[in-house]
């Protein structure tokens, strides 16, 4: 049996260091001082006022980072009067796979274009996969889903169901989709 | 003799209340500045409401060494099926019980005089008459050696808790903290050795009397100054004494979930955590009283300030006795705060180069430190000078 010794694989990329490396304390003081700079740094900036960290406060502050495209909390969409867009034509709630909106429409006479409007409108939160296809559905691009998550933690389930005036606080003074005109100002107001 | 046993309860009193204060405090201490040195904010929702308000104090998450400590005393008492009761329970008092005792011999300030603290009240100042006081709790003669006994029972408490909790991980925690900490405690004594050599005293209290000069004119003349080699032995020693990473291998929570006090809960563990960090606190006075001057700043005495320059400053005694006191705390913080920086910088070590570190590379240089000291001393004598 002519066992050849056990020789340690060598690697192509195998590290070597230099005699200062080697020493161990310079790279320690070295490692130390670079720690204790960000400390230095980051209490500097708590000292003066200012935010020494990288973390969002979270039920406090939300992040400035969400892709624009991020599929965050629905908004109803708003005539330039203030009522919902929506015409409670249902198809929202048919295609959500999660069936998780409600939709109780309402007949309005004063109003002969938009007949059908929304007496209730609830999402329930605790059930939403956010897949956007409500999004898609709306022939009336009345629902909508913006980058910014909802408030969701909660104690109670029952706080999870998001009703219409939480869904229309969305009101932008311009909208690249859809332009906003000025309200009417005939006296035909509703 | 009952004014001698007044101010020992008074210095007790406060050595106690130091020592606890800095155990909790650095809980909160280790996790902000851990946090701030990795871009986090740390702890910072427990609060206390005062009563009958919604006034909520939050004071950057100072409340939650409380909370801490409230959680680990209403806990249960969770107990290993098999294990030997009597070292079960006496583990944690072992450990616990003699870090308290070691600040019995460090002095935390210069001489207290009471007649000249209390000159305003006659009463009290005809009372204490002479008397003088180090503000030392036991001015021993043996100090630096009581420091060396109690952390070797501290010891014992680790074997102890490891072999009484009848779990393998703990007896595998307690034989590498045996091992570590009798390596380390080795390295200690060498390195606090030299400074003996240098002051001729094991008083702990006479150390730092003797750090309070001035060398060449404008170097304070602290242990650092004559010994910075020792300086910095003693401090990594010191950290591996105290278990903590980079030289946590007896607790080692990727290896052996807590080490010797795996099968320990509630107040019990917590023991063992408050130990160490009372530790940390202890480690950082040692430091401070035998390398950093002590109570000492530079160019200050017991009766005010001596600048370089021939002028000198007169302050009252009790301005000298506040001031001594808190540059004491603060060169204590000051060390705890550099053992913190030093346990969130770098990676735990493997147990073989744990002790290859301490037997072929640190106590080599502590031993070689010793011999040129001793030398250094002895030709200073034979030339007589200084």
């Amino acid at each position: 049996m002519n066992k050849r010794p056990y020789r340690r694989k060598q690697y192509w990329n195998r590290p070597t260091m230099t005699w200062w490396e080697r020493a161990y304390l310079p790279e320690i003081l070295r490692g130390l001082a670079i720690t204790g700079g960000v400390f230095m740094r980051n209490m500097w900036r708590w000292i003066t006022l200012r935010k020494g960290a990288l973390t969002t406060y979270y039920p406090e502050e939300t992040r400035a980072d969400y892709a624009k495209g991020n599929r965050g909390k629905h908004i109803l969409t708003q005539r330039p009067d203030g009522r919902p867009q929506c015409i409670a034509c249902n198809m929202c709630a048919t295609v959500c796979p999660a069936k998780v909106i409600e939709i109780e429409a309402g007949f309005d006479p004063n109003d002969p274009v938009h007949p059908k409007y929304p007496v209730r409108f609830e999402i329930d939160y605790s059930r939403c996969i956010f897949c956007g296809l409500c999004v898609e559905a709306c022939p009336e691009d009345a629902i909508r889903m913006v980058k910014e998550v909802p408030n969701l933690p909660t104690y109670d389930r029952d706080s999870l169901w998001l009703s219409l005036d939480e869904l229309l606080n969305w009101n932008p003074q311009s909208d690249v989709a859809k332009p906003y005109p000025p309200a009417p100002v005939s006296d035909k107001t509703r | 003799m009952i004014q001698d046993l007044v101010i020992a309860v008074v210095y007790i009193g406060y050595a106690v209340t130091v020592l606890l204060v800095f155990g909790t405090v650095l809980t909160w201490v280790e996790r902000k500045q851990a946090a701030i040195m990795s871009d986090r904010i740390g702890a910072n929702r427990a609060y206390v409401r005062i009563p009958f308000t919604q006034v909520k104090l939050v004071w950057w998450g100072l409340f939650h060494g409380l909370a801490d400590g409230l959680k680990m005393m209403l806990k249960e008492d969770f107990k290993p099926d098999s294990y030997d009761r009597v070292g079960y329970a006496l583990a944690p008092w072992v450990v616990f019980t003699p870090v308290l005792l070691v600040f019995a011999v460090i002095p935390f300030g210069g001489t207290l005089v009471p007649a000249t603290l209390f000159s305003a009240v006659p009463a009290v100042a005809d009372w204490f008459g002479e008397r003088t006081y180090p503000l030392q709790i036991a001015n021993l003669d043996a100090g630096i050696l009581i420091v060396f006994a109690f952390s070797g029972i501290t010891i014992i408490g680790a074997m102890l808790a490891g072999w009484s909790s009848n779990n393998k991980f703990s007896l595998l925690g307690a034989l590498r903290a045996g091992s570590q900490m009798i390596s380390y405690e080795l390295i200690i004594g060498l390195t606090v050795l030299g400074l003996i050599l240098i002051y001729g005293t094991l008083d702990l209290g006479q150390i730092a009397r003797h750090q309070s000069g001035v060398l060449l004119g404008f170097l304070p003349a602290w242990g650092i100054v004559y010994q910075p080699f020792a300086a910095i032995l003693f401090l990594v020693a010191a950290i591996a004494e105290n278990k903590r990473i980079p030289f946590d291998l007896p607790e080692a929570e990727s290896e052996l979930i807590a080490g010797y006090y795996t099968e320990y809960s509630a107040m019990k563990m917590g023991l063992f955590m408050f130990a160490e960090f009372i530790e940390i606190a202890i480690i950082g006075a040692l430091f401070t009283t035998l390398f950093l001057g002590g109570y000492n700043l530079p160019f200050m005495t017991d009766s005010g300030f001596v600048l370089p320059g021939g002028h000198s400053i007169e302050l009252p005694h009790f301005v000298v006795v506040i001031v001594q006191l808190a540059v004491f705390l603060v060169k204590v913080l000051i060390v705890c705060s550099f053992q913190i920086l030093v346990r969130w910088t770098l990676p735990r070590f493997r147990y073989d180069q744990l002790l290859r570190f301490a037997w072929k590379f640190m106590f080599p240089l502590a031993l070689a430190n010793l011999i040129v000291t001793a030398v250094v001393v002895w030709a200073v004598q034979a030339i007589g000078a200084v």
